[in-house]
């Protein structure tokens, strides 16, 4: 019943949105669909705590730890997202970039594409969550090109031409492991099951040359939707020209939706390969990412484009996480996805706000943020120490926990690499950060109150992941649970 | 059906499909590239069929027919609706000339079959040998979408590269279960109806047709 809600939920308000005009009740309901699938997560996790699972539809759908962790990720940045949304579809209306019919295929689509990250981590097989994550890129196409510019459809296409692409080449690897589960074992067994936890039971049967074909190109290919270089270039363009909304939900769990795949994957490979294969590509992929974020944000000169830059460094940095792959990897990477879902997703939204007012998304025409707007220079400050993992939030202790991982498996080298590009990254953040938020009020300016119903859940996000950062209960034992079912 | 010809058509349905994915390199104007791609289709929609056949496999003859209607008819025509009259409908400068790129495509052959000794190791059958060419078309998708750079063209590199999948999926395991199956050939359809639309509206509000003028962003 739970899990069908969570789906339900978003897919009834999807529908809903198409039938009636926009009206600020209709995206206050996409909003409530997000707190209830955030409750029945919790309430899932609950029942999944020690180690059972929950099954439904024929066993299509099934909620472990790993799944309950990763809905109530989603349901919490939706909620954020979907609050976020109404005010930003009044502003357009009443700007006239926007009609109303325009505003209702934006609730329309937002709802299908959340209901579709619900059932990539819902689904008990690799196809359906395959399918699932090729249908959020369907569903979010039409609203990174929501704001019509030219810019925004110019990233709307590339998004969709790269990442269709990636999906493909993830399709052509989950093809080749329904041929290695095919001919597990001495005998051939038709149909075989993509079924995770029965490919995980049966992994060291399967063909090694076909596993670490399509573990490459899973890697490969879902890296593409991770937002993982070498097949990053789509992201800093789709990320900044997406509506905030949006992007907060793109930044904040679209990319870690997709992680989640590769992490399910992983536990497969891991079996059938032993654990050096899968962590060499993924060292691979996350310090080439690190890498290419820390570079490309020395310069950067665009507030949104730089918040996406720092996706693509949180990737490789969870990239290396799971690399390392022990249980305390795996709880500090699910931490570390749901620190950096809420601190990024608050960083868009209210870097949507400071766009709106501000009409500029350039980091050198903003200043004096902090004494001008005091709230939303507060909320962007604090979120911005917290993305830098300065304690006491959870990005912080989950940063922590992954690079003493890395260490524990040997793998202290590539831990230092990271540090050394962690470094660079703080550096240019903060000397952006800086200019954005401080200096002198120039003549004729004065401080202008930013509305409650802005600052009220961003700050609300920020004081849960301080939480997180300081408190073991209630996350710990979920986190362990959720870390046994895919470490090594 | 005997076994040489059950072998003889198989054969010849894969070669048709890497042979296509080669022609729309070579070819430059747009409706003629759509017309070989519809021609490509068939021919996989041709290989599930005789597969299905082969194997008393329903599911697989129904998937077939799915192929056909949809890779050999309804995306062309959908592709076919969008190419303009006239010498904007050809494809004048790619980043690479077609003499280098053919010699590319035929790089890429060797290269998939050198990475795909596993599959056809593990499928040492009539169809397992055939996966090789499954895989080049893929990469000579990949390929053109690279050099390419009118909106259609790059729709077309990734109908390569789908059609490249499909025909390593039918070869290598028979077919998959005919619910992903027809997900994927839906997302696909998808994808291009989605791109067509985004296609249409770029050229509509800015009049571009080349993606090459679509630079604004860039780091």
């Amino acid at each position: 019943m739970l899990v069908l809600a969570v789906l339900a939920a978003p897919l009834a308000v999807s529908f809903f949105s198409g039938l009636v005009p926009w009206r600020r009740s209709v995206g206050w309901l996409g909003c409530w669909a997000m707190v209830v699938v955030s409750a029945c997560g919790a309430a899932l996790a609950t029942r999944v705590l020690h180690g059972s699972s929950v099954t439904t539809v024929d066993g299509a759908l099934r909620v472990d730890a790993l799944s309950a962790v990763m809905v109530v990720v989603v349901g919490l940045v939706g909620t954020l997202a979907c609050w976020q949304s109404v005010r930003y579809l009044d502003a357009e209306i009443e700007a006239g970039r926007c009609s109303r019919r325009h505003a209702s295929l934006y609730g329309v689509l937002v709802q299908a594409f959340l209901a579709a990250m619900l059932l990539a981590v819902l689904a008990a097989n690799l196809a359906l969550t395959w399918v699932a994550i090729e249908a959020t890129t369907i569903a979010t196409t039409f609203l990174v090109g929501h704001r019509g510019t030219r810019r925004a459809l110019e990233a709307s296409w590339k998004y969709i031409a790269i990442c269709s692409v990636g999906i493909a080449t993830a399709f052509l690897g989950t093809v080749l492991v329904y041929l290695a589960a095919l001919h597990a074992g001495s005998h051939v067994h038709a149909p075989a099951s993509l079924d995770w936890t029965s490919l995980v039971a049966e992994s060291h049967h399967l063909d090694h040359g076909v596993m670490r074909l399509a573990t490459a190109l899973l890697v490969l290919g879902y890296g593409t939707k991770v937002g993982l270089a070498p097949m990053h270039s789509w992201l800093p363009d789709a990320h900044s020209q997406a509506p905030a909304p949006v992007s907060a939900l793109m930044s904040g769990v679209l990319l870690t939706v997709a992680f989640y795949a590769l992490l399910r994957f992983k536990a497969v490979a891991d079996g059938a390969l032993g654990p050096g294969f899968p962590r060499l590509l993924l060292v691979i992929v996350g310090l080439l990412s690190l890498v290419v974020a820390a570079s490309l944000l020395i310069a950067q000169h665009d507030y949104k484009r730089m918040l996406a830059y720092s996706s693509i460094e949180h990737m490789g940095l969870i990239a290396l996480g799971a690399a390392a792959g022990t249980p305390l990897a795996i709880a500090a990477v699910l931490l570390h996805v749901l620190g950096h879902g809420l601190t990024k997703a608050v960083l868009f939204l209210s870097s949507g706000e400071i766009l709106s007012t501000e009409g500029t998304s350039e980091i050198g025409e903003v200043r004096a943020l902090l004494a001008r707007r005091p709230a939303l220079g507060a909320v962007f400050g604090l979120a911005l120490v917290a993305l830098l993992g300065l304690p006491p939030f959870s990005l912080f202790v989950s940063e922590l926990g992954m690079i003493r991982a890395e260490v524990e498996v040997g793998l202290g080298w590539a831990a230092g690499v990271a540090l050394a590009c962690m470094v660079v990254v703080f550096a240019a953040m903060t000397s952006h950060g800086r200019h954005l938020l401080l200096g002198p009020v120039g003549p004729g300016e004065h401080a202008s109150r930013t509305p409650g119903i802005v600052v009220v859940p961003l700050v609300a996000a920020l004081v849960a992941c301080a939480l997180f950062g300081m408190l073991a209960w209630p996350l710990a034992p979920l986190l362990r649970a959720a870390a046994k079912t895919v470490a090594l | 059906m005997s076994r040489s010809g059950y072998v003889a058509m198989l054969d010849l349905g894969a070669g048709v499909v890497l042979v296509c994915a080669v022609v729309t390199l070579w070819r430059r104007s747009l409706a003629a590239i759509i017309r070989v791609l519809a021609l490509q289709g068939v021919a996989l929609g041709g290989v599930a069929l005789v597969l299905g056949l082969r194997q008393h496999d329903g599911a697989l003859v129904v998937v077939s027919f799915v192929v056909v209607a949809e890779k050999g008819a309804a995306i062309p025509a959908v592709l076919m609706r969008v190419v303009p009259r006239g010498p904007t409908s050809r494809e004048l400068s790619p980043l690479v000339n077609v003499p280098a790129s053919l010699v590319a495509a035929g790089a890429l052959t060797l290269l998939a079959f050198a990475v795909s000794g596993p599959v056809v190791a593990l499928v040492p059958t009539a169809t397992g040998r055939l996966v090789p060419l499954g895989l080049a078309t893929v990469l000579i998708g990949v390929l053109a979408m690279a050099i390419r750079k009118k909106a259609v063209s790059q729709i077309v590199g990734l109908l390569l590269v789908d059609n490249g999948i499909a025909l390593v999926a039918f070869l290598a395991t028979g077919g998959f279960p005919l619910v992903v199956e027809l997900g994927a050939s839906l997302d696909v359809l998808l994808v291009v109806v989605v791109l067509r639309v985004l296609g249409s509206e770029i050229r509509s509000r800015y009049g571009v047709l080349d993606l090459d003028e679509l630079q604004e962003l860039h780091d």
